[in-house]
């Protein structure tokens, strides 16, 4: 035990590190950088993806995954933007949405957690069709022109500089890393996540909590979606496409086990902020989107490799 | 008569198949011609060798999510080469494709097989990585059909033979041959017999000697190879090359495989099955672009919806299968 705790504080370390890093390297390339304004333009750039890789790290500590979250936020976006356009009241409209984010993840529940289906192929099967659902709804035009007060929210500050979008994220990381670290059903979703058959055996109600992950999922996926409308004003039939691989990577290079049972919420927080560093570093010395997408995916593969390596080493030290 | 329950699923897919075909020909004028059928032959050519490979990959207990973008690079290169060295031999252009996609496949198979970072994680990584690999390479320059030899533009139309006023065309029949081939190996050959030993059971496949991790590298090359071949098929049929080229073929492929019978738990599946399903999946594809009623955008929900059909009914299929097989003994494994 003492071992892993050491592990994980080490891998810590290296995140706060890497944090230290690619921060100091935005202050040095420039120097207005550090201003709270540019912080919270910072985080407002990526904030639907890095609300959505809050749940996603108690899923893949679960030992499961959700490859479904981007689709379900643009088919969320995709709704608010047809019922607005087609005369609907906002504010009707989003609780639709929400509630298709919940059935989406009801969806996904019951065919992982009842049915025992995979969760990979249950959540490919599933960004397939939700993305095609968005496709549907708003075909290849651009739908915009929703009432101010949607895209005030999206855009302005809400209470004093900050945006409802990051008050939102704020609340979700406390209220998920109390769930995660300081409650019996946290225990229970790391419980299952390092061994499923022993959680059973010990009376764990597995499905329930699985349930449970996937709800949650799919409604702050459909609540990012909206954020991401409101924030943009438009949405299109490819909103919100390939949030999956940022939203993963943030987890993953957070020191959550791909294999379950294992990660911190303090440690993807870190990762979510190098990486926001990162992209904004490479922004400030004109590194376009597609190579960071690049980077983004060499970071993903990097950051299960490393720790596989690491270990391997250790256990050939150990035997010599 | 017992009829094996994979032979089953297979007259269950075909059954499926025809009756697609029936209902879009009350729906589409002139649907049951000759040119529908070269035009969802020729479609389904591109994609069969990656359902293949996909195909492969899966019942080693992975997936290649990879592929779009591997057929993208593919093509890509492939034809940028060919507008420079016009007079190559046609066969070393294929083999050509065919090594930079292995080459490709080589990276997923090595950090998969020996870095042991999940496939899901491998091949969502790279799937990001070639993609802005060709985007950062072709620097927003388009291959163009007036760069490539002449061959090229006219493989697509030529005929290899025609059957009761059929065309078949040259690379329905190259693309059906990768699938025959790895169907014959599967089952004929003993080395190619490992690819189900490591995906039903790798624990047991290790204890009988098995190198498992060599397995599965020599399935994503394998995967890779094919979507080189599909590369280069993408390349003939569309001639202008851009850097979408490929996109989403990976999820076309996984549905295939998975429609057409493969066990996304690994272990099982034959190539019959794979043919059969790339080409149900490609008929719905091509026929809903033709149909007037339903707007074409409903391609992509009602793929995903088909994959999930297939995956529900094999899931709880081989569950009831297993009850059954608990009463009256093992059950033979014996995929086609």
């Amino acid at each position: 035990m003492a071992g892993l705790t050491a592990r994980l504080k080490s891998w810590e370390g290296i995140l706060l590190v890497l944090f230290l890093i690619t921060f100091f390297g935005n202050i040095w390339l420039a120097p207005e950088f550090l201003t709270l304004q540019n912080q919270i333009n910072l985080f407002q750039l990526s904030i639907e993806k890095i609300i959505v890789a809050l749940v996603m790290t108690l899923i893949i500590i679960n030992a499961e995954i959700d490859l479904s979250v981007a689709s379900v936020m643009g088919l969320s976006a995709c709704a608010f933007g047809y019922m607005t356009t087609n005369g609907w009241s906002a504010a009707g409209a989003m609780v639709i949405c929400l509630g298709i984010g919940l059935v989406a993840g009801t969806l996904n529940a019951f065919l992982i957690a009842r049915a025992k289906i995979p969760s990979l192929v249950v959540t490919l099967a599933m960004l397939i069709m939700f993305r095609g659902f968005a496709r549907v709804l708003v075909k290849d035009q651009s739908m915009g022109n929703f009432p101010e007060w949607v895209t005030h929210l999206g855009q302005n500050a809400l209470i004093g500089p900050f945006p409802l979008s990051l008050i939102l994220f704020a609340v979700a990381l406390v209220g998920l890393g109390i769930l995660l670290h300081r409650t019996g059903f946290g225990r229970q979703i790391v419980v299952i996540g390092t061994n499923a058959e022993v959680a059973r055996f010990s009376g764990i109600d597995v499905a329930r909590v699985k349930t449970v992950l996937y709800l949650m999922s799919g409604f702050v996926s459909a609540l990012a979606g909206l954020l991401y409308a409101a924030r943009l004003g438009s949405v299109r039939g490819d909103a919100a496409t390939g949030f999956e691989l940022d939203i993963i990577t943030m987890v993953l290079l957070g020191g959550v086990s791909i294999f379950g049972g294992k990660g911190s919420m303090t440690g993807v927080l870190l990762s979510i902020l190098i990486i926001l560093n990162l992209r904004n570093g490479m922004a400030l010395t004109n590194i376009t989107g597609h190579i960071q997408t690049g980077v983004i995916g060499i970071l993903l593969i990097a950051s299960v490799l490393i720790p596989n390596l690491a270990a391997d080493f250790r256990n050939r030290r150990a035997k010599a | 008569m017992r009829i094996h329950p994979q032979t089953l699923r297979l007259i269950a897919l075909g059954l499926a198949l025809l009756a697609t075909v029936l209902f879009f020909s009350t729906q589409i004028d002139s649907y049951l011609s000759p040119r529908m059928f070269t035009r969802i032959t020729t479609s389904a050519a591109v994609i069969l060798p990656v359902a293949v490979g996909q195909a492969l990959v899966v019942m080693t207990r992975n997936i290649d999510l990879s592929i779009g973008s591997t057929v993208g690079v593919v093509a890509y290169l492939t034809g940028q080469f060919l507008g420079l060295h016009g007079d190559l031999n046609p066969v070393l252009v294929a083999g050509l494709a065919m090594g930079i996609g292995g080459a490709m496949g080589a990276v997923n198979g090595v950090l998969v097989a020996w870095g042991r970072v999940p496939s899901i994680i491998v091949t969502l990584g790279t799937l990001a990585l070639f993609r802005s690999f060709l985007v950062q390479y072709s620097d927003a320059k388009t291959i163009t059909t007036a760069s490539l030899p002449q061959w090229l533009v006219d493989l697509p139309q030529a005929n290899a033979f025609s059957i009761f006023g059929l065309d078949v065309r040259v690379t329905v029949v190259l693309a059906m041959c990768s699938a025959i081939a790895m169907g014959l190996a599967l089952t004929r050959l003993r080395a190619a017999r490992r690819f189900y030993a490591v995906g039903s059971n790798p624990d047991a496949a290790v204890m009988a000697g098995i190198n498992s991790a060599k397995v599965v590298f020599v399935a994503f090359v394998l995967s890779g190879v094919l979507a080189g071949l599909a590369g280069f098929l993408f390349l003939a049929k569309f001639g202008n090359i851009t850097v979408v080229a490929g996109l989403g073929f990976e999820l076309k492929a996984v549905a295939a495989v998975v429609v057409g019978g493969v066990s996304i738990i690994g272990g099982s599946g034959s190539m019959i099955g794979v043919v059969i399903g790339t080409v149900l999946v490609d008929t719905i594809d091509n026929s809903l672009t033709r149909w007037e009623l339903v707007s074409e955008f409903w391609r992509d929900a009602l793929l995903g919806m088909l994959i999930m059909a297939a995956v529900t009914v094999d899931t709880v299929m081989s569950r009831q299968l297993g009850r059954i097989g608990l009463k009256t003994g093992p059950l033979k494994a014996g995929p086609l």
